[in-house]
């Protein structure tokens, strides 16, 4: 797979704060690449630095294997969706479609075959003569993607496409950008602080904070073996339970309990010991029958339990530590009681206490 | 139905008159309330009610009878000797030479400087560079000195140019002068336009002048309203510059209103007097009668930042 | 594929930064009316005008220094003395009567009156009239032969006076009575817009806790207000020294010097007296005397927030 974007030892800072300090990535062709992190992490500010509206402090970006560093926006061959839509309010959905290839100076002729192809595959051709201010916030962001499409480039940028749209037009459109990508083929960058989005719609996932990359990988990876602590924290709704102990002999040690690390794999094959902290996600803690086969078993004492239809929160006590555990939606628990709970650490992430990198 | 009916009524509520409900009609309180607010209308009408009916008497009448009382005979003579045969100390042919002079330092002062100061907003809030808000901040700073410590100097720069006494000059002063408070007011509502719709227009490949003249001016109409109506208000009333840059040949309506009035020749005309005045205000409170909450808008705009 | 005219431009496109000058340009160049203003007339123009005080300037600006040689002769001149003096009284009640009527008018139509929108119409329509026209309506209205004074003796009162005009003592105060009525309505409209950006529940807290609305307005809502007042007071101060016009047109700086004004005194210096030193400096005091009013407020309303 050869590489659409090239981010080599990028920094940009505003006046003295820096927001991105030598950044490298690279995206494949074809690949969708979600940049995923918490508000303020400097996600918008890549992305613009993609699209060259903002002027990098340092490094270069190649696009198609071209340096655009310092290239206009115009001139990347790229194509953006925003969050607001961005719709020019006074020209019609056609004349928002039409205006950056009438910049262009593309012949007439191509400016219609193109609009209306964008058209047909977004199902918005009833409203080509519509202002924006009489569309949904659904149809307006369909026009914004449109405005991308027309323009024929092979890298699309999306900065929170669908944040400003309600649950329900937010998951129909998420599946129809999937089923976008997968027509059209190109390179899509798209940046939401939506953990869901994410999972469903990525190749790869970026996860960043603080202006650097923590992680980059597939949501798989991701969401399995996050490569840190802030990685394991932030991905997973609840998040996942943190138990700080040690790393004795290849078994991880919290007040009087033991937990073996069989089946576990470390990244490196002799670690050391040292202080660690454990994770496991609350949907991998098994309840029930289940517990029997699990290679850890334990007692935690019910203290909360939170029905949420699909599935039931628990929240118990593990020794002294609070701990959640998912359950499903029929779970008949209560809060006093014990729960026989297992766990398997082969499932469980162990990061270095000190360095807070997955061990 | 019901829905949207309860869901206007406090946005209908918001923009309307606040404070305390007025318990009951006639109160002593309201009574003081309407009182107040009576005789202060008394003390702002009055005035341009005593304009009106003074200019439409003779003059005889009005050196019997009060300002106060109504024409007894309507005449519109005064308003034609004001119009064309009033004397200022050196010609008489009225105020209409002021008119047309200020028409003509009117309109240019008005195309120049609404155009510059929106351009300078726009350049200001979307595509700052090094030092433009520097230029910017001497701007706001110069608003508010008095414009005598910048006249000789001015005056020496039109000499310089081959300017002074002309109305190029003058227009040139009008728009200089009228350039921070314009030039704010652009730059607040274009800095309230969101910043994505000009990175989409950057994408599309539009530059400084097309999302100037497609995107950014179809979406400003009424803040050009509102400059234009700040503009032909100031640039009308002007004295100070018209005075000091023009020769009598040239002087806007302001200063010839004042040279016919305090002309110390002859007899004082009154009703003449006063149809000139009123002349002259007449271009402003159309103005504002015809613009009304864009006009309140438009000072309050400027008044509060400049 | 047509599309390719586009990209063609970014493969020959820039791989070196372009240079910091160049950058914007477009931007650059439609700023320049606005540099050449700031710099040229407004720095440029303010600081001629202070370096040329200092000069023994008659009736060609020459660069022969005199030191403070016209700052003396100017605080020696009986005319600037009582310029500053009319001033002084001029803009003392001038600030006062026009923030007490102001907010009294706003906080009046703030009760729900009826016909707020005709007595807002009212109230503000002198604004938009200038002082030349202004001054001329209340010089016919104070007229003692004709005006006032002779309509009240007219009614039978013979003993009563009012020809502030022609008293040197009371003149400032016809110029204010006129300068009044052109101004409060400005102030009125920025106070009623303070007013109604008042939190609504302002006044059901102030209910609740049986506060009468006048103590209300004054222990509640006017201290809230305190940003439009200082808004309010900068407008004032900066009117009030430019004051020229109106007394151009109402009394012409008489009876006598009773109502000669600082602005006045810079204009007959300059373009009547060929003294341009003189003018030179007087106009450096206002600036002062703007500077003195525009310091503190500049303090206050941005000492704390450092400004991008
Ligand atoms: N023009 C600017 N000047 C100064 N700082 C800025 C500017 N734009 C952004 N920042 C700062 O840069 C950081 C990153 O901003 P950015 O918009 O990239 O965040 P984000 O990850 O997109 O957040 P969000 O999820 O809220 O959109 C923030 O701390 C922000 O305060
Ligand atoms: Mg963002």
């Amino acid at each position: 797979m050869t590489n659409s974007i090239e981010i080599k030892n990028l920094d940009l800072s505003f006046g003295a704060v820096k927001v991105l300090q030598d950044l490298n990535l690279n995206i494949g062709t074809g690949e969708f690449l979600v940049l995923l992190g918490s508000s303020g992490c400097g996600k918008s500010t890549l992305l613009n630095c993609i699209a060259g509206l903002l002027e990098v402090t340092d490094g270069q970006i190649f696009i198609k294997g071209k340096n655009v560093t310092w290239a206009e926006p115009s001139e990347r061959g790229i194509g953006m969706v925003f969050q607001s839509y961005a719709l020019y309010p006074q020209m019609t959905v056609k004349g928002n479609l039409s205006f950056g290839l009438k910049n262009a100076r593309v012949p007439k002729a191509e400016i219609e075959k193109r609009v209306a192809r964008a058209a047909e595959i977004l199902q918005i051709e009833a409203l080509l003569d519509r202002k924006p201010g009489a569309l949904s916030g659904g149809q307006r962001q369909r026009v914004a993607i449109g405005r991308a499409l027309v323009r024929d480039v092979d890298v699309f940028l999306f900065d929170e496409p669908l944040s400003n749209l309600d649950a329900k037009l937010r998951v129909d459109l998420r599946v129809e950008l999937k089923r976008l990508h997968n027509q059209l083929q190109n390179t899509m960058v798209y940046v939401t602080h939506d953990q869901v989005e994410a999972m469903t719609l990525a190749d790869r996932i970026a996860v960043m904070k603080g202006g650097k990359i923590m992680q980059l990988g597939t949501p798989d990876e991701i969401y399995n073996q996050p490569r840190n602590l802030y990685v394991a924290d932030f991905i997973g709704s609840p998040s996942m339970n943190f138990l700080e102990g040690n790393l004795e002999g290849g078994a991880f040690m919290v007040d009087d309990m033991t937990l073996p690390m069989t089946g576990y794999d470390f990244a490196a094959p002799q670690t050391a010991d040292r202080p660690a902290i454990i994770g496991i996600r609350p949907e991998h803690v098994v309840t029930g029958e289940l517990v029997r086969n699990a290679p850890l078993q334990f007692e935690a004492d019910v203290d909360l339990v939170e029905p949420m239809g699909s599935d039931t929160l628990v929240y118990a006590k593990l020794g002294q530590h609070s701990f959640r555990i998912r359950m499903d939606g029929q779970a008949r628990v209560h809060a006093g009681e014990a729960l026989a709970i297992g766990i398997d650490p082969a499932r469980a992430s162990l990061f270095d206490k000190a360095t807070e990198d997955r061990l | 139905m019901a829905n949207s009916d309860t869901m206007a009524a406090p946005a209908a509520l918001a923009a309307g008159p606040r404070g305390p409900k007025p318990k009951r009609r006639m109160t002593r309180g309201n009574i003081m309330v309407y009182g107040t607010l009576f005789i202060f209308a008394l003390y702002y009408a009055l005035p341009l009610y005593v304009m009106v009916v003074t200019s439409l008497k003779g003059m005889p009448e009005i050196r019997m009878g009060n300002i106060f009382a109504p024409p007894m005979e309507v005449t519109f003579e005064p308003w034609v000797k004001a119009w064309s045969q009033a004397c200022t100390g050196i010609n008489c042919d009225g105020l209409s030479r002021g008119f047309w002079n200020s028409v003509r330092i009117l309109i240019p002062s008005l195309i120049l400087s609404v155009a510059v100061a929106s351009v300078n907003g726009y350049a200001l809030s979307m595509w700052k560079f090094k030092g433009s808000e520097v230029f910017f901040g001497i701007l706001m700073i110069g608003a508010f000195i008095p414009y005598q410590v910048m006249l000789y100097p001015i005056v020496i720069l039109l000499r310089e140019a081959g300017l002074y006494g002309s109305l190029t000059g003058l227009v040139l002063v009008h728009v200089a002068f009228g350039m921070p408070i314009n030039t704010l007011l652009f730059r607040n509502y274009f800095a309230s336009i969101p910043e994505e719709l000009f990175k989409a227009a950057r994408v599309d490949g539009a530059g400084f002048w097309a999302i100037f003249f497609k995107i950014m001016l179809p979406m400003s109409l009424p803040i050009f309203v509102v400059s234009l109506i700040i503009q032909v208000t100031g640039i009308w009333n002007d004295f100070l510059f018209g005075a000091s840059f023009t020769g009598p040949d040239l002087y806007p309506m302001t200063v010839q209103l004042n040279n016919i009035v305090n002309s110390v020749q002859g007899v004082k005309e009154y009703n003449v007097n006063m149809a000139a005045t009123l002349l002259t205000g007449l271009v402003p409170l159309t103005i504002y009668f015809v613009s009304g909450k864009l006009f309140v808008r438009g000072i309050a705009a400027g008044a509060v930042k400049g | 594929m047509a599309l390719s005219e586009a990209t063609d431009a970014g493969q020959a496109g820039p791989t070196k930064k372009p240079t910091r000058l160049f950058k914007n340009m477009a931007s650059k160049i439609a700023a320049l009316p606005m540099v050449f203003t700031a710099l040229v007339i407004f720095v440029g123009g303010t600081v001629w005008t202070i370096v040329y005080s200092f000069t023994g300037s008659g009736l060609l600006p020459r660069l022969k220094w005199v030191g403070l040689d016209q700052y003396e002769r100017l605080w020696n001149s009986r005319k600037w003395l009582v310029s500053i003096e009319n001033l002084a009284i001029y803009g003392i009640c001038s600030l006062i009567l026009t923030l007490v009527i102001g907010f009294t008018l706003a906080a009046l139509l703030d009760r729900k009156v009826r016909g707020e929108g005709a007595l807002r119409t009212i109230f503000l329509y002198p604004f938009a009239l200038s002082f030349i026209v202004t001054g001329l309506i209340w010089q016919w209205i104070l007229n003692p032969d004709l005006g006032l004074q002779s309509v009240v003796r007219g009614m039978g009162w013979e003993a009563f006076t009012f020809d502030p005009l022609n008293n040197s003592s009371l003149v400032m105060f016809g110029l204010l009575i006129a300068g009044l009525w052109q101004g409060t309505g400005l102030i009125m409209c920025i106070m009623l817009a303070g007013l109604r950006g008042i939190d609504e529940d302002i006044w059901k807290a102030a209910r609740v806790d049986g506060i009468g609305t006048v103590k209300t307005y004054i222990r509640v809502i006017i201290p809230m207000m305190r940003p439009v007042f200082v808004t309010s007071l900068v407008l004032i101060g900066s009117g009030i020294v430019k004051l020229y016009d109106l007394v151009v047109a109402q009394t012409s700086g008489g009876p006598g010097l009773s109502s000669q004004v600082p602005a006045m005194y810079v204009m007959t210096a300059m373009f009547g007296g060929q003294n341009l030193g003189q003018g030179f400096a007087a106009s450096t005091m206002m600036l002062v005397s703007v500077v003195i009013i525009l310091v503190p407020w500049a303090i206050l309303e941005f000492g704390g927030k450092k400004r991008g």
